[in-house]
């Protein structure tokens, strides 16, 4: 019993893993609090990071963690702190769309799966994980354009940010 | 069912999830975290395909993603704050007379 709980336990904890990210997603939409939804989108994304461990792409798990949790989920956090006002948003949830909302949500969740059973029923079984070393050579050299591209579209989102910041700035001044 | 069907469909969820949110919330923020979420259920559908095909394409398109997000985040949080600070609430329905 046990020797097979740990012969399948990489496959026990990616399910326990996929469940936990889906909870925190459910919870993202149920929770009052920006701080709350924070925080369940943390830990989906950290349940992720896992998933990502186990499949064998330790690389995308260790970037998983770094940005997105600790760069954007931190610079958000610190926002909700930073507009830490009572506003109507934290009584009433949800918009008057709620519905439509929810409808078009199982709409394209029903359709995409619909696709997957019946479209990708093809799918091959082995798995291949590839190491950081051929990704990081396919990285810089099939893909050197799209690399230098996301650099340039850093320098646009600054420049972005700081035309933002002049604009409100200039705005409160006039 | 194997483990990829299930990732497969735990990419769609989070998708799905995240576009629900985005429509059904009222909080500015949150509907920027909903927005998150969605590229998180893309990445880790690439990351599944990536892992079937073998190929490095998939890693790096997750990469860009990461970098997208990244930016996106940088310039969504000041919008915010100027709007916040025009009329004092996250609430969505507060800028209707923006929608053209």
């Amino acid at each position: 019993m046990i020797d097979t709980l740990l012969a399948n336990l990489d496959t026990a904890l990616l399910f326990v893993f996929a469940l936990s990210a889906l909870v925190g997603a459910v919870l993202m939409l149920v929770l009052r609090h920006p701080m709350q939804v924070a925080m369940a989108l943390i830990s989906t994304m950290v349940f992720l990071g896992g998933i990502y461990g186990l499949l064998g792409v330790h690389f995308i798990a260790a970037f998983q963690v770094l940005i997105y949790v600790s760069a954007v989920m931190v610079f958000m956090v610190y926002v909700i702190m930073l507009l830490d006002v009572r506003d109507v948003s934290f009584t009433r949830r949800f918009s008057h769309w709620l519905v439509l909302g929810m409808a078009g949500g199982a709409l394209l969740f029903g359709a995409l799966a619909y696709g997957l059973w019946f479209g990708v029923d093809q799918l091959a079984s082995t798995t291949v994980s590839f190491g950081l070393a051929p990704f990081a050579a396919a990285f810089l050299s099939e893909y050197w354009l799209h690399f230098e591209l996301t650099s340039v579209l850093l320098v646009a989102a600054v420049v972005a940010a700081l035309a933002v910041i002049k604009v409100s700035r200039r705005r409160d001044r006039g | 069912m194997d483990r990829m069907q299930v990732l497969l469909l735990l990419a769609m969820a989070l998708f799905a999830l995240g576009l629900t949110g985005v429509i059904v919330r009222r909080n500015l923020l949150v509907m920027l975290m909903c927005m998150e979420l969605m590229l998180n259920g893309v990445n880790l559908s690439l990351v599944t395909f990536a892992q079937q095909t073998g190929t490095a394409a998939g890693a790096v398109l997750v990469f860009l993603i990461f970098v997208v997000a990244a930016a996106e985040i940088a310039i969504a949080i000041p919008i915010v704050l100027v709007l916040v600070r025009q009329r004092r609430t996250l609430d969505a329905d507060a800028y209707m007379d923006l929608n053209g």
